[in-house]
């Protein structure tokens, strides 16, 4: 025959792609596909342009920041990791100076420096982690909040390393075992990815509010902050407010009364 | 050939383990699985879509439902019969097919797949069989 | 060529077995690590990125080294590098080959790699990392194999090597720029935003790389009949001179900034590194182990005797990799973590399955060095026969 190995090696894989292609479009086009137009999102969710939420730290105390933890971390079945290291939290409470490392100095009101701070994902509206993730597994959504595809997540932690607010948590491991009490209607989490608090869309969905603002007894406002007459832009027009590194540009949806 | 004695030798190993799961099983036969539905199920009568769908397609419906609902914000689905349903694997597919070690893990113990679906998605509570 | 591979003496055969041994070990914690989750590593939800990353973070600058005998053979016709292009090349390849295990490595799902193809975006430093690496292997795999079958036939390669040869000098600065973009881009991390990331990773690319290959060129002159030749080593030699001098003053120029602006938020990473933070210092000796050292090294190379005995010339460049590797690897990365963003301080440090994982890369990589090279070394034996 003549043929040298060469000639041989090509030819056997221009026909091993021969025989590939057709058979890849084949499988595609006659695949049965779903109709899009068979969905459509739940009527009683809440919509908004922008969602935002307003902490008012005078109406703080550690009572109501521990119930709200308690709220959010219950619901969405969040493990109790007694190793700091690995610890997960999508809400928890810390001091001024920690918050807002860039307002805090030698003499602050002593009131100030000992109310406890909740913090949390800010969803910020220009979010470096949503620039950074790889495979778009966290994404901002029209409404503004970011969410995760804990689907899709590849566990690379770039986020993480991209937020700088340090509001995501990593799953070191199996978080089954440190749930202290699971939440039938909501999934967990599996080891190997990134999460964080999303504002309670899937309650939002719903028509309710985000868990943590249900459990504050009102020291904590969600809105809609493109509509001028919703509660969250009353109260920023009638109180001073401050937002957590506002000068790196993340635009957080997060706002503190002082 | 050259290396003739070396070649044959390691065809045949080669063939002997690449044969190797009939020599095992030879005179067994795996049970056809028989996934059994849960009184709920049998009385809503019919499913998301009709019951061939659900066999051959219910992983490309469920990986069209999680997109819809994580990364488009949809929740609702207009299924057979226009009986609309929340698209949901924990609180809509597992509601009706409680029973995951009757129903799901019957086909896929057979086939030998492991979705990992159930390390996130709580599976509901079974009782043990009497 | 690849039948050279098979073909060694008793001392081969017992290298090839021990990194395989070790490499075999790291695979094997590996898959403990596969079914308990990343918990056995050192890493803490303050410090999310640890060794492997910084493992990829050093290597990234040590494949691209190899251009720095690339470019002026292949753009400027300096032929006493001729015999050595190759070198750099398979050692690239080894680099790079060791870049991808430690990302793998430290991925929760890595299972799901494929996503980063499947879902691709261009706004993502990573994506542009995963594209620039893979076709940077690419690269050296092919021109470094066709440079080497042409030498072995006498011929001189096709021109269409030659033609992707004078690219992938292009593309290598690429590869770390890429990767020092990574750091320099997030708003959160003011110890790695700074545009000299960049500059920096490239100084000490070329200081290193060309030390493993000057490392290696002395053993494989020992050990067979291939000698790169005394020059070549010489002018490797003055290179990795000035690019370590560089590397040191971009450092220092960032002590500058950083402490004469006196701003905390900056200064503190540099504290915890240095002196310690607030009772935390572990990193402390290594840092300064790290920057004595190198300027030892600056000292040293500078000094044309030291330079031109080849003895204390192998000594500098184990120093100087040393030296990188801790100011690149532990310094680099850890600081940027400590404190976190609110101030607080979590240390790091890698546990031993984190380790063994780690050696367990390097010896993969140090296994494809050795197989490459004894390629290599094989065929220009034949050539001299």
């Amino acid at each position: 025959m003549g043929l040298n190995r060469r000639e041989f090696l090509k030819i056997a894989g221009v026909s091993v792609m021969g025989l590939g292609a057709p058979t890849m479009a084949l499988n595609a086009l006659f695949k049965n596909q779903l109709n899009a137009s068979q969905i459509s999102p739940n009527p009683k969710a809440l919509h908004a342009k922008r969602w935002a939420m307003v902490v008012d730290l005078k109406k703080m105390n550690k009572e109501i920041v521990e119930k709200c933890i308690k709220a959010c971390h219950s619901i969405h079945n969040v493990p109790h990791i007694p190793d700091k290291k690995r610890e997960i939290k999508w809400i928890w409470e810390t001091h001024f100076e920690h918050a807002f490392p860039e307002q805090a100095h030698e003499h602050m009101d002593e009131v100030l420096e000992h109310i406890p701070v909740p913090v949390f994902c800010n969803n910020c509206e220009n979010p470096p982690c949503v620039q950074v993730c790889p495979t778009k597994a966290t994404f901002q959504r029209e409404d503004g909040i970011v969410m995760m595809d804990m689907h899709r997540c590849i566990g690379c932690r770039f986020c993480m390393a991209a937020c700088p607010y340090g509001s995501r948590s990593f799953n070191w491991q199996d978080p089954r075992p440190f749930i202290v009490k699971e939440n039938p209607e909501y999934p967990t989490r599996t080891k190997g990815v990134v999460e964080k608090c999303e504002f309670c869309a899937e309650r939002l969905e719903k028509g309710l509010m985000p868990a943590c603002v249900e459990a504050s007894e009102g020291a904590m406002i969600f809105g809609d902050l493109a509509d001028p007459e919703s509660e969250v832009r009353k109260i920023l027009r009638s109180r001073y407010s401050i937002q957590r590194k506002p000068g790196l540009g993340t635009r957080p949806a997060v706002y503190y009364l002082i | 050939m050259y290396d003739g004695g070396k070649i044959l030798t390691g065809l045949i190993i080669g063939i002997a383990l690449f044969t190797l799961p009939f020599w095992f099983n030879l005179g067994k036969a795996a049970k056809i699985p028989e996934p059994k539905l849960t009184p709920k199920a049998e009385k809503a009568k019919f499913c998301v879509e009709t019951k061939e769908y659900m066999q051959a397609e219910h992983m490309h419906l469920l990986d069209q439902w999680r997109d819809w609902v994580v990364r488009d914000g949809n929740r609702i689905y207009v299924g057979l019969h226009d009986k609309k349903y929340d698209m949901s694997l924990q609180n809509t597919c597992m509601d009706c097919h409680s029973n995951k070690k009757k129903f799901c893990d019957e086909c896929h113990n057979y086939a030998d797949v492991t979705p990992y679906c159930w390390e996130c998605h709580i599976e509901p509570k079974e009782e043990e069989e009497k | 060529m690849f039948e050279k591979a098979f073909h060694g003496g008793r001392k081969y055969w017992t290298v090839v077995a021990i990194l395989a041994a070790i490499a075999g070990v790291g695979a094997i914690f590996y898959l403990w690590q596969l079914k308990v989750g990343l918990k056995i590593t050192g890493m803490s939800r303050d410090v999310s990125w640890g060794f492997y990353i910084a493992q990829f973070t050093y290597l990234v600058g040590v494949a691209a080294g190899g251009v720095m005998i690339a470019l002026p053979c292949y753009l400027h016709n300096y032929k006493k590098f001729a015999r050595i292009v190759v070198l750099g090349e398979f050692m690239a390849i080894a680099a790079i080959i060791m870049c991808l295990l430690f990302i793998i490595v430290d991925l929760g799902k890595p299972m799901r790699l494929f996503n980063v193809v499947l879902h691709p975006t261009p706004n993502s430093i990573l994506f542009w990392d995963m594209i620039v690496l893979n076709v940077y292997l690419f690269l050296n795999v092919v021109v470094g194999w066709a440079a080497l079958e042409a030498e072995r036939f006498h011929m001189e390669p096709a021109k269409w090597v030659k033609v992707l040869a004078v690219f992938s000098v292009v593309w290598a600065p690429c590869i770390h720029i890429v990767t020092a973009f990574l750091y320099s881009g997030l708003p959160g991390r003011h110890f790695w935003l700074t545009a000299i990331m960049a500059p920096r990773f490239l100084a000490s690319a070329f200081a290193a790389g060309p030390s493993f290959i000057v490392l290696l060129a002395l053993i494989i002159r020992k050990y067979s009949k291939f000698d790169p030749g005394r020059e070549a080593i010489q002018t490797l030699a003055k290179i990795i001179t000035y690019c370590i001098i560089i590397n040191f003053c971009f450092f220092l120029f960032e002590v500058f900034t950083t402490f004469y602006s006196q701003i905390p938020g900056h200064m503190n990473h540099f504290k915890y590194l240095f002196v310690g933070l607030e009772g935390h210092g572990k990193l402390v000796p290594w840092m300064w182990v790290s920057m004595i050292g190198m300027f030892v090294v600056c000292i040293l190379l500078v000094i044309p005797s030291i330079r031109r005995n080849e003895g204390s010339l192998a000594f500098c460049c184990v120093l100087l990799i040393i030296t990188t590797w801790i100011d690149k690897g532990l310094g680099l990365v850890t600081g940027g973590f400590v404190p976190n963003p609110l101030e607080e301080i979590t240390e790091y440090w890698p546990t031993v399955p984190e380790a063994l994982i780690t050696l367990g890369v390097w010896a993969t990589g140090f296994l494809v060095v050795t197989i490459l090279y004894k390629i290599a070394v094989s065929v220009n034996e034949e050539i001299e026969a």
